[in-house]
């Protein structure tokens, strides 16, 4: 599952050798993440999230087990037991605002992760599998973040649940049963809190197994890259370490600093005050909302604000809560299917005229617009506002994107990796192998006639 | 192909529904329906203002001012203690106020707090212990609604973190029973506005009309160390033990902060360094 070229793993003491032959575990990391894997040589620093929100995992699961270890999932002392953390533990209010805050930077590194994968379509064949699998745990991440907030107790954990489980209420015949069974009651109380608890133990621990896998289908195909063009012979590689180790040392350094001045001096700006208030089923606050990074998606659940009628006759087809259900379902949905969507047979966004003009004047705008408008009051101009970027967010993936991959005519791409790099490089012909025809710069991807256009610029 | 034909109706259907069942009505009744009207009290609404000078615990260098939060203390203890509790800080805590361990011995018994009698086992109180947290003025909402013409006085541990910009909050409400403006009054009276028998007016509170009465009258307490008892001053002094209390590791924090941002961007240099040289002559000019 690696380049011909890759090095191999050399035990060399006596001792090494000898775990080699009963549990190979070093040549395992040697080969994941050590000299043995080769990685393209250009890649960029929108390259290290995926080792950034690595390290978020078990940041979180580290922080959140000491939580655990003085957290009790009760509504009548949970509230408590949080202000316990902040007051009597040592360094608890640390822990604490470490996990709070490394929830909203894992999800940071996530979205950035995201959108890198967007813009270079590291969705594509070969790695529609990775990209999948990345889906699946940013749901899990979803899961995982939400069931979190309600654990402190406080006002907006109680709200928050009870709209997001009412959610599910919006499911035509059986929502209100199913609404029910997920909550164990008509309203978030003890037996939510609890399994709550459970699962967000629980979920953190599934994500690291489908991080797994999620690395493991990486290294079958290997890391893509900013030009899009697959790796083709040794000079265009080189080995993880130590050369993305260091480079990531340092990318990690930088996190570190942002997210410890979050935690140090401003360790409540990205919560909400009404969270610092017990949970009380009689008062309901002002304004619900859920924590910033599921602003979008609330966005585009509350763009729905009339049932889908059948005009003039008052017939009601689907109410206005089912359509917004569908609406935030769908968003994430829509993401299952981008390699098939997307069928440019260029990769990077770099070599993409048209598709890079709607991915920074159309998708990035309206995502900033839809995290903003999902933070407001339900009134206009913002629903107003709200239903323009939700319409944009369908057609960007649902249609303009197999569109312009149709339409679009993309910019000559380097021959090789060495070449963007370098500057120049062999041309075919003067090939020094690497097992793959030295033409197809781009691999034509199932389905598409490799079109000459798309061949390397001479 | 067949994909791109589905994903290319399914979001044209989508944009569809959105659009004329929810956006051209919704945009419509936007431009010519009526417009929507806020409550009538919105005209009066104040953003939370900080006390002349600020609070010394402000910014990444701030500081407890101990004399002030001792102060606050006296605040909370003749006044505001009648009617709100204190309970997620315990007597002991009063130590990091800069009081000895003594004297936390000698606060805490003159608190009385819930306790058993030994012989009988019969409820009671106690005088307080350092180790006993402070107690709550009722024994239930019930209680507390009943003495309070039915408005609950909440828990004021955590009141400057449950309010956004919470210590200007709680200084800006204290200090801010004021008339309303007449101009706005008479404008908002028209809307059916009113401040009921039994509230009090106060711009800074979420609805502007407060169940609170204006508690603070110059020279209410005598303050130990001789500063003059202003309502101002005995706004700021509250307002910043009750920040104390939200969150006594405050300090702590900012200047572990410190340390740790030094470190890190130090280490940072480093892997930076190293980053470099380990790098040197993989990467030339691109174009």
């Amino acid at each position: 599952m690696s380049f011909a070229w890759a090095k191999q793993y050399e035990p060399k003491s006596a001792f090494t050798k000898w775990v080699d032959e009963k549990l190979p575990l070093p040549r395992l990391v040697y080969n994941a993440v050590g000299a043995g894997y080769p990685v393209p040589r250009n890649l960029n620093y929108m390259w290290n999230f995926g080792v950034l929100a690595g390290f978020c995992l078990v940041l979180q699961i580290v922080t959140g087990v000491i939580l655990a270890m003085h957290y009790a999932a009760n509504t009548e002392v949970a509230f408590g037991t949080v202000e316990h953390i902040m007051r009597n533990v040592n360094y608890g209010w640390m822990m604490r605002y470490a996990h709070a805050n490394g929830a909203s930077f894992f999800f940071i590194v996530i979205y950035l992760h995201i959108f890198r994968g967007l813009y270079y379509s590291s969705y594509k064949a070969p790695r529609e599998m990775i990209w999948l699998l990345g889906v699946v745990i940013f749901l899990l991440m979803m899961a995982t973040a939400f069931m979190g907030y309600v654990l402190p107790w406080g006002q907006m954990s109680f709200w928050g649940a009870k709209v997001i489980t009412g959610l599910f209420g919006a499911i035509p015949f059986i929502g209100e049963p199913l609404q029910i069974w997920l909550l164990g009651g008509f309203a978030p109380d003890n037996a939510a809190l609890n399994r709550f608890f459970s699962l967000h133990f629980l979920l953190p621990f599934v994500i690291a197994g489908v991080v797994i896998l999620h690395i493991w289908a990486l290294h079958i195909p290997g890391s893509s890259n900013p030009t899009g063009v697959e790796v083709k012979k040794e000079s265009d590689t080189i080995p993880f370490h130590p050369y993305y180790t260091s480079k990531d040392g340092f990318g990690l350094g930088v996190f570190l600093i942002l997210f410890t001045f979050m935690v140090f001096f401003l360790p409540n700006m990205l919560g909400h005050p009404d969270n610092y208030i017990e949970a009380n089923p009689l008062s309901t606050p002002a304004l619900i909302v859920p924590e910033w990074y599921f602003l979008p998606f609330y966005a585009i659940l509350r763009a729905f604000t009339a049932d889908l009628t059948i005009p003039f006759t008052g017939i009601v087809l689907i109410e206005a809560k089912l359509l917004g259900v569908i609406a935030m379902f769908g968003s994430i949905l829509v993401w299952f299917f981008l390699p098939w969507l997307d069928k440019s047979p260029v990769r990077s966004g770099h070599y993409r005229p048209m598709f890079k003009k709607f991915f920074w004047f159309g998708l990035i705008p309206c995502m900033a617009l839809l995290t903003y408008v999902g933070g407001a009051p339900a009134e206009e101009p913002y629903v107003l506002l709200s239903q323009i970027a939700t319409a944009y967010y369908f057609l960007h993936f649902l249609v303009i994107l197999p569109i312009v991959s149709q339409i679009e005519v993309p910019k000559p791409l380097p021959y090789s990796i060495t070449e963007a790099v370098l500057g120049s490089d062999d041309k075919p012909g003067g090939t020094d192998g690497g097992g793959e025809n030295p033409q197809a710069a781009v691999k034509p991807l199932p389905g598409s006639d490799p079109d000459g256009s798309l061949q390397p610029a001479e | 192909m067949t994909i791109r034909l589905a994903g290319i109706l399914i979001g044209l259907g989508i944009t569809a529904v959105l659009v004329l069942w929810s956006l051209i009505p919704g945009a419509y009744n936007y431009a010519f329906g009526p417009p929507a009207e806020k409550p009538a009290y919105y005209v009066f609404k104040e953003k939370p203002v900080a006390p002349e000078g600020g609070f010394s615990f402000d910014g990444p260098l701030g500081k407890w001012d101990y004399a002030q939060l001792q102060r606050g203390y006296a605040v909370y203890k003749q006044v505001c203690s009648a009617c709100h509790g204190l309970k997620y800080v315990a007597f002991r805590n009063l130590q990091e106020l800069g009081y000895t361990d003594a004297q936390v011995r000698a606060e805490a018994a003159t608190w009385n707090v819930p306790g058993i009698d030994p012989n009988t086992g019969e409820a009671t109180t106690r005088p307080g212990e350092p180790t006993d947290y402070f107690p709550d003025p009722y024994p239930n909402n019930v209680a507390a609604a009943a003495a309070n013409n039915n408005a609950i006085p909440p828990d004021l541990s955590l009141m400057t973190k449950a309010r956004k910009d919470g210590t200007n909050y709680v200084y800006s409400l204290l200090n801010g029973y004021v008339d309303p403006d007449p101009e706005k009054l008479a404008k908002a009276q028209e809307q059916g506005f009113e401040t009921p028998m039994g509230l009090y007016f106060n711009p800074w509170f979420s609805n502007v009309n407060l169940a609170m009465p204006p508690q603070l009258y110059p020279d209410l307490i005598t303050y130990d160390d001789g500063t003059e008892a202003t309502v101002p001053q005995m706004s700021a002094d509250i307002a910043a033990f009750l920040t104390w209390t939200a969150e006594p590791s405050l300090i702590q924090r900012k200047q572990t902060g410190w340390f740790v941002i030094a470190f890190l961007i130090f280490a940072t240099g480093l892997a930076f360094l190293s980053y470099k040289q380990i790098w040197a002559g993989k990467k030339s000019k691109t174009k």
